[in-house]
């Protein structure tokens, strides 16, 4: 039946081929052990790949990022596969610069299809990617389905540029990723300034005459080329992470272009090498989406706790910049409260903002503990506190007075923005705006300026 | 192999396998072509590609928990929780921090596949899942599944009933929710003007695209199921002008290339997925061909009005590279395009210019 010569390849297959960490009665301590003791020869080719495999991604992925082009890396990533089966099928060998030139122009290919598919119609940009993307894979499914039939996509290993798999890098990989990685590092240093402007501002670039579409060709012939030697590191359904995951992760640490190379960089090394160790330590595991899975780690780490752009660190500085405006806030009601000599009490205080009591309660509490009040009574302020209270006045009077005066706006519309301004005025300011004041005494509403 | 062997053998020699596996791979192209169609007009393509490889994750761990492929509920649920996380991290990516869209998109479908990856091989022995059949499905397995009886009764094959019920389904809800549907596509500004809750549109659909994909998981595999949401929309986009129109060709080009991919698959011998979407990309190439040539006549017949124009409103010969002036033309096209004219009797080509047939020709004593 010719049903079952259709679905005979899927159960002819042999079992997958042997991996670094694949040995027998090996427990998790002995495979970490074996790790680091370096004994595995296969394990140092895997660990050299991957750190040039992290420095060919990182350096390209950065200028792929800026240029926004990461679903390009994802359709070329995907469309090589069938420039490698057709090199397979027609020369009959796993020969590596064969392959490597099948994929190469196999990945030119998608990326003039694309180009053509977005001049001639009236497709949009993701349209035309997400096309090319689906049919240059499904093509290479047809051809490695058809070899697989014959047991030969596995037998020569063919099966793993779709997840990728460390362990069976040869020389052969190795001179391609390190070419890879010489030649982005050659692009970069070479063509620094140009690539930088092109890729922060591409109509200025333009019009100062350099060859904006020339540069952008050769980014993809660049990054065609990085993805076709990763391919065996990382398969092709996932490449494309290598390159703009780490570079992802390095933008959100910094913002100059030279450290964000290096730090993306830096994460495509660590990810490459993590991948690798866990695809080594646990067994049966692909190298491939264990790489990518250490980068996506990676930046889930940077985008929680960045130092400037983290998600959890945003959220904490916002909270502690509120806390030290509603403590600030408290403090200068005290103060005010004392100066219109009015009776300073709980009730008032809550009055003021319309605070419940606990919430006072609590706020007081904590000024008790930075020193700000008097220790004998409840609601008398200490000199720090005092000293406190009065700088915070007198920020606010005197913002009032140069809105009123410098700015000409309203004496009525000033105290809300002054009552936000006085919490972030530095001492330097301050000083400015009495000079320019020639030294008030009184605010616009007649309250003194302390 | 002969052409009988391919086009006639399956449908006599081998009993309903092959319409059980023609009538879920249209079942599947169907509905992602109209899913399809309303991704493409909400600029969303990537986000197809995206949110199909979000699901993995989900799926596995459905399998982990159900412990077969037979809970479908378990799998639904997986995959539009891992689907709903995966548009809402690319949201959230990408609305709160500095990376652009298609980063986001880069990195939540790639760490979610990679997820996904890493679960099969750990659970290995756990579950009975292939790495390469989330790549491209077998669709050649689904008469071998078990089937759902009814009164004693076979009736089909259980993924071809839950992929039946899918198809349905979405064809109900789209006819039902049409008009917020088409507005909130072609004009999201006027639709939330109207009051139409954008957010629900989005997440409704993310829904419905994650159930699909999930549903034809074991046919067509997480990535190949990309072409057949953009493939059938995309033709169909070039050809159409309407929705309603373009929902029908969409549909069309879907069942041909089902038809077609199976037989190519036979022919080839490889996996049916695949060919449909090789088969689907022809179909593509014929409609893009189609566009090519009306754009081009379109704009012919543009120009050569403008030419005629041009030459009734100035008097007497026009030198070639002087109309080419006036209309902006560059001049090797417009000589072929003035040959055609002069055939058709449309105009003269003198030696002196291009003229009009029934304009005198000014004599030479008559100086300027």
């Amino acid at each position: 039946m010719r049903f079952f010569w259709l679905g005979g390849w899927l159960l002819a297959r042999p079992a997958s081929a042997i991996r670094i960490g694949d040995l027998e009665g090996a427990n998790l301590l002995e495979q970490v052990q074996r790790f680091f003791s370096f004994s595995d020869p296969a394990l140092g080719y895997a660990l050299v790949g991957s750190i040039l495999l992290g420095l060919a991604c990182g350096l390209l992925g950065t200028f792929v990022l800026l240029r926004r082009l990461s679903m390009m890396g994802d359709t070329l990533g995907h469309s090589v596969l069938p420039g490698v089966v057709l090199a397979f099928t027609l020369t009959g060998q796993k020969d590596v610069v064969l392959l490597l030139a099948g994929a190469c122009l196999a990945g030119l290919a998608a990326s003039f299809s694309v180009w053509l598919l977005q001049r001639t119609t009236s497709l949009k940009e993701d349209t035309c990617m997400g096309l090319v993307l689906s049919t240059y894979f499904a093509l290479g499914i047809v051809g490695l389905t058809r070899l697989s039939k014959s047991g030969l996509a596995s037998q020569t290993g063919l099966d793993k540029f779709l997840f990728g798999q460390a362990a069976a890098l040869g020389g052969g990989d190795l001179l391609g990723l390190g070419l890879a990685a010489l030649l982005n590092l050659a692009l970069v240093v070479l063509l620094y300034k140009e690539m930088k402007l092109v890729a922060f501002d591409a109509d200025f670039a333009r019009s100062l005459g350099l060859p904006v579409q020339a540069l952008h060709g050769l980014l993809m012939l660049a990054v065609t080329f990085t993805l076709v030697t990763a391919l065996q590191a990382v398969g092709a359904v996932l490449v494309s992470a290598m390159l703009v995951t780490p570079a992802a992760t390095a933008s959100l640490l910094s913002t100059r272009l030279p450290k964000v190379l290096g730090l993306a960089v830096f994460f495509g090394i660590l990810s490459g090498c993590l991948g690798t160790f866990f695809s080594f330590v646990g067994s049966n595991l692909p190298t491939g989406p264990c790489m990518v899975m250490s980068a996506s780690a990676l930046f889930a780490l940077a985008w929680l706790a960045a130092p400037e752009q983290g998600w959890l660190t945003r959220a904490w500085r916002q909270a502690r910049r509120r806390r030290k405006v509603a403590l600030e806030n408290t403090l200068k009601d005290i103060f005010l409260l004392h100066e219109r000599q009015a009776s300073v009490d709980l009730e008032a205080l809550c009055q003021a903002r319309g605070l419940t009591l606990k919430e006072v309660q609590s706020r007081l509490k904590t000024l008790r503990r930075l020193g700000y009040l008097s220790d004998h009574s409840c609601l008398q302020l200490s000199p720090k506190g005092q000293d406190e209270a009065r700088r915070l006045v007198r920020n606010h009077r005197l913002w009032e007075l140069f809105l009123t005066h410098e700015a000409q706006i309203a004496p009525d519309h000033v105290h809300r923005d002054a009552e936000e301004l006085e919490h972030f005025l530095s001492p330097e300011l301050v000083q400015r705006l009495e000079q320019r004041l020639g030294h008030p005494t009184l605010d616009p509403h007649g309250s003194p300026i302390p | 192999m002969s052409l009988n062997q391919i086009f006639l053998d399956p449908w006599t020699q081998t009993g309903d396998l092959y319409g059980w596996i023609l009538l879920m791979a249209s079942l599947v192209s169907l509905s992602c072509s109209w899913l399809g169609c309303f991704l493409l007009l909400r600029r969303m393509a990537l986000m197809g590609d995206a949110i199909s490889h979000a699901v993995l994750p989900g799926i596995v761990l459905a399998f982990l928990w159900s412990g077969s492929l037979q809970s479908q509920l378990a799998l639904w649920l997986g995959a539009v929780g891992a689907g709903l996380v995966g548009a809402f991290l690319i949201e959230t990516l990408h609305a709160r921090s500095r990376l652009k869209e298609d980063a986001a998109l880069g990195i939540v479908l790639t760490a979610q596949f990679a997820l996904g990856m890493v679960l099969i091989s750990v659970f290995a022995s756990r579950i009975d899942l292939d790495p390469d059949c989330v790549l491209y499905g077998e669709l050649a397995f689904i008469p071998l599944r078990p089937y759902l009886n009814v009164l004693g009764y076979d009736l089909a094959p259980l993924p071809v009933v839950t992929m039946g019920g899918v198809t349905l389904a979405l064809a109900v809800l789209g006819r039902l929710f049409y008009r917020p549907l088409l507005l909130s596509s072609f004009d999201p500004l006027l639709g939330r003007a109207l009051g139409l809750p954008a957010p629900y549109v989005h997440y409704a659909l993310m829904v419905a695209l994650s159930i699909t994909v999930v549903s034809a998981f074991e046919a067509v595999g997480a990535v190949l199921v990309v072409a057949m949401l953009i493939l059938p929309a995309a033709s169909a986009f070039l050809l159409a002008q309407r929705l309603p129109t373009m929902l029908g060709l969409a549909s069309l080009h879907a069942f041909l290339s089902s038809l077609l991919g199976l037989h190519l698959a036979i022919a080839l011998d490889c996996s049916i997925a695949a060919a449909m979407v090789v088969a689907g990309a022809g179909l593509f190439g014929i409609c893009w061909i189609f566009a090519l040539l009306r754009r081009r006549t379109g704009r012919l017949s543009v120009q050569r009005q403008a030419i005629l124009a041009l030459l009734e409103r100035e008097p007497g010969p026009l030198e070639v590279v002087e109309l080419a002036r006036l209309g902006r033309w560059e001049v090797p096209p417009l000589l072929t395009l003035l040959g055609l004219l002069e055939k058709e009797g449309k105009v003269l080509l003198g030696p002196r210019g291009v003229r009009l047939p029934g304009e005198e020709v000014p004599s030479s004593t008559q100086g300027h």
